[in-house]
């Protein structure tokens, strides 16, 4: 292995040294991490087995009336005992997964599709086309999540407007559906924890606007990194084009393509900015991912104990989360292990 | 893939099929594309340019409008040019005693601070991970990252109280205390709270900032061919300065990437800053941003609104698009091997 053969050759040095500098090299980010990741998911636990609240604020832990309510915050999260409405644990769960997962769905292969179609030999304007398709990764979500909301506004909504048009031209009724409020579902039988209302699927037209243009630009990279002289050969070799694609573009797409899937899945399994903004997680929750919640929790029910044990709660989803998508893109193996 | 021929002619796609499976390398020799093909294309990328330029047209014709109630037809086209919107933000871009330069000066010293201090903290963390085989490797960077999948959202509370606690007081007597470290005897003002101050979000930020930065560098440094340290090596390098003198400089280019992504992702920051900072002073353009979005649609000054989101977006709009090459390589290179 590459490590040993540099190892062998370093060991001028001694040999404690040797083992001591990696450590040494990480301990500027355990230290920074130490103050401000570790040490307040700690804290975060520590507040999650009390009834922290607002009034506790002044004096933090040091309260004379802050009690120690043992496992009863991550009980009520669980069983619903929260003085929350519309809230249960698992329907969000399932619906945040269910969110991330049909964003990702969506968004890789339209972005694919989008990159080999700019790629194509001699189409004019890709560099124009290339400049106009990034624009969405580079909008801040708060103002693509407050322009789409009013696109999907009941009243003066430019989807209404232009379903609308098309309405009347067959002689119908002018079109006013209530996109994002509207609490009864459209296919009730889709997901056994609670039925997506209208309000997903408008955000996931307004997602898809945001999302795709990112794949596009991680595939496109990965196309112009696949040598022209493969498809060439197969061609001689008189492989079909339906071939060369799942043979070649395919395959070589594949590495580029499952990290940045990945990636896609916690972007969008985290999209608060924009969540936030179209819905708040309405109507009735029922659009509420985990982290929306969890703001809420702070910033409007100040139940700060909740809030942590929410919190720890989260932190568990994450870590299996990431130990399922590390098994696939081994992001943590070392460049040796290759 | 063989290099055995293929012999059974292969039926014939159709022309759709066969559009998205022909050679995508974009290099190559061959004859350019027929007229009819290349027309459907321009077709194909114009509706997709103008799906993706629908809300954007959307915001651009806002901003250009002098009326600041909430549009009630759909325009995508400028009726009229007018400056007003974007004079008034300039001028007095909130109801709060703070001008356009300062929210600029305080996104910018934000964004760039965490940026700048999480690209430094991360680098040798990141080159420890690329490179070095150590006994809690594969534990060590699972805590790293776990972060990545959770939004520091998730840790604000702990956060909040954190910073909170750190103040500084001007006791009666004249001197000054530091909390938690030290408290004045005879009791005094608070002349300085962490939390609510640039210095308090900028570290609270940096929490977030770091696992991406680690992530990202870690990824491109696996690519930096092993050869040239181990050359450096048998010089006589020592691994320190096989770090300086040989993987820092090429580590350039991704330093550069991840300094932007950094930045970028703090300059759209708000929600963050919302929960700690309370005096407008210390405001950036981002929460102005979100300062404009009310609860309801119509309370929006559409045309303001528009016109600092375009304030806000273009710099990094036009940076993305100079260096969408170098970004992307890097975002893929993040988490592919091989």
């Amino acid at each position: 292995m590459a490590t040993t053969t540099m190892t062998t050759k370093m060991k001028v040095g001694s040999k404690r040294r040797q083992a001591m500098l990696p450590y040494l090299y990480l301990l500027p980010a355990f230290l920074v991490m130490g103050f401000i990741t570790f040490y307040p998911l700690l804290y975060q636990l520590v507040l999650s087995f009390t009834n922290f609240e607002t009034r506790h604020l002044l004096l933090g832990l040091k309260s004379p009336d802050l009690e120690n309510v043992g496992l009863q915050n991550y009980i009520d999260i669980i069983t619903g005992g929260l003085p929350v409405q519309n809230f249960e644990f698992f329907r969000v769960l399932t619906y945040n997964l269910w969110w991330a997962v049909t964003n990702v769905m969506l968004h890789v292969p339209a972005g694919v599709l989008i990159a080999v179609l700019l790629n194509v030999r001699g189409l004019w304007f890709k560099r124009i086309y290339r400049a106009i398709y990034i624009l969405p990764v580079v909008i801040p979500p708060l103002v693509v999540a407050t322009v789409w909301r009013n696109i999907f506004d009941e009243q003066y909504g430019a989807m209404n407007q232009m379903l609308t048009f098309f309405a009347t031209a067959f002689g119908g009724d002018p079109v006013r559906i209530r996109w994002l409020f509207e609490y009864t579902p459209p296919i009730a039988w889709l997901l056994p924890t609670g039925a997506l209302p209208l309000a997903y699927y408008a955000m996931m037209i307004a997602n898809f606007w945001l999302g795709w243009p990112f794949m596009t630009l991680v595939s496109t990279g990965a196309l112009q990194s696949i040598p022209g002289d493969l498809y060439e050969a197969a061609s001689i070799d008189g492989a079909s084009p339906n071939q060369q694609f799942w043979r070649i573009t395919v395959p070589l797409l594949r590495p580029a393509m499952v990290p940045a899937a990945i990636y896609g899945f916690t972007l969008s399994f985290n999209l608060f900015n924009f969540v936030y903004f179209m819905t708040q997680g309405g109507p009735a929750r029922s659009t509420e991912i985990l982290i929306t919640f969890a703001y809420d929790l702070v910033r409007n029910l100040r139940l700060y104990g909740v809030a942590a044990a929410f919190a720890v709660i989260v932190f568990f989803v994450a870590l299996t989360i990431f130990l399922i998508t590390n098994r696939i893109t081994r992001a943590t193996e070392s460049y040796v292990e290759a | 893939m063989s290099t055995s021929k293929v012999v059974t002619p292969t039926p014939r796609k159709n022309f759709l099929v066969r559009f998205f499976m022909q050679n995508t390398s974009g290099e190559g020799t061959g004859r350019d594309l027929p007229l009819w093909k290349q027309l459907l294309l321009q077709l194909l990328t114009l509706i997709i340019a103008a799906e993706v330029m629908f809300p954007i047209m959307y915001i651009i014709t806002l901003s250009l409008s002098s009326k600041s109630q909430r549009p009630t037809s759909l325009e995508l086209f400028p009726q009229e040019f007018s400056l007003v919107a974007f004079q008034q933000v300039l001028d007095r871009p909130t109801a709060n005693p703070v001008t356009f330069i300062e929210l600029l000066k305080n996104s910018f010293v934000l964004s760039v601070g965490v940026g700048l201090a999480s690209l430094l903290v991360a680098v040798t963390a990141a080159y420890a991970f690329s490179r070095f085989k150590f006994k809690l490797r594969q534990v060590l960077m699972i805590m790293v990252f776990i972060p990545l999948l959770m939004p520091t959202i998730g840790l604000s509370a702990a956060l909040f109280l954190m910073m909170n606690s750190v103040r500084l007081y001007e006791c009666t007597g004249g001197a000054i205390a530091l909390e938690p470290f030290f408290s004045c005897a005879a009791g005094g003002a608070v002349v300085f709270n962490l939390r609510d101050s640039l210095l308090g979000v900028g570290i609270a930020m940096i929490s977030g900032a770091l696992p991406f930065a680690v992530w990202n560098l870690k990824g491109y440094l696996d690519t930096i061919p092993e050869e040239l340290e181990e050359a450096a090596a048998i010089d006589g390098a020592s691994p320190n300065q096989v770090f300086w003198k040989i993987v820092l400089p090429l580590a350039a280019p991704q330093l550069a990437v991840t300094f932007f992504l950094g930045f970028m992702g703090h300059w759209q920051e708000f929600a963050m800053p919302w929960l700690f900072l309370t005096q407008p002073k210390d405001y950036t353009l981002a929460m102005t941003l979100y300062n404009m979005t009310g609860q309801y649609a119509n309370a929006i000054p559409w045309n303001r609104f528009a016109a600092m989101a375009i304030i806000v977006a273009l710099p990094v709009a036009v940076i993305y698009i100079a260096l969408q090459k170098q970004i992307v390589s890097g975002l893929t290179l993040g988490g592919v091997k091989g």
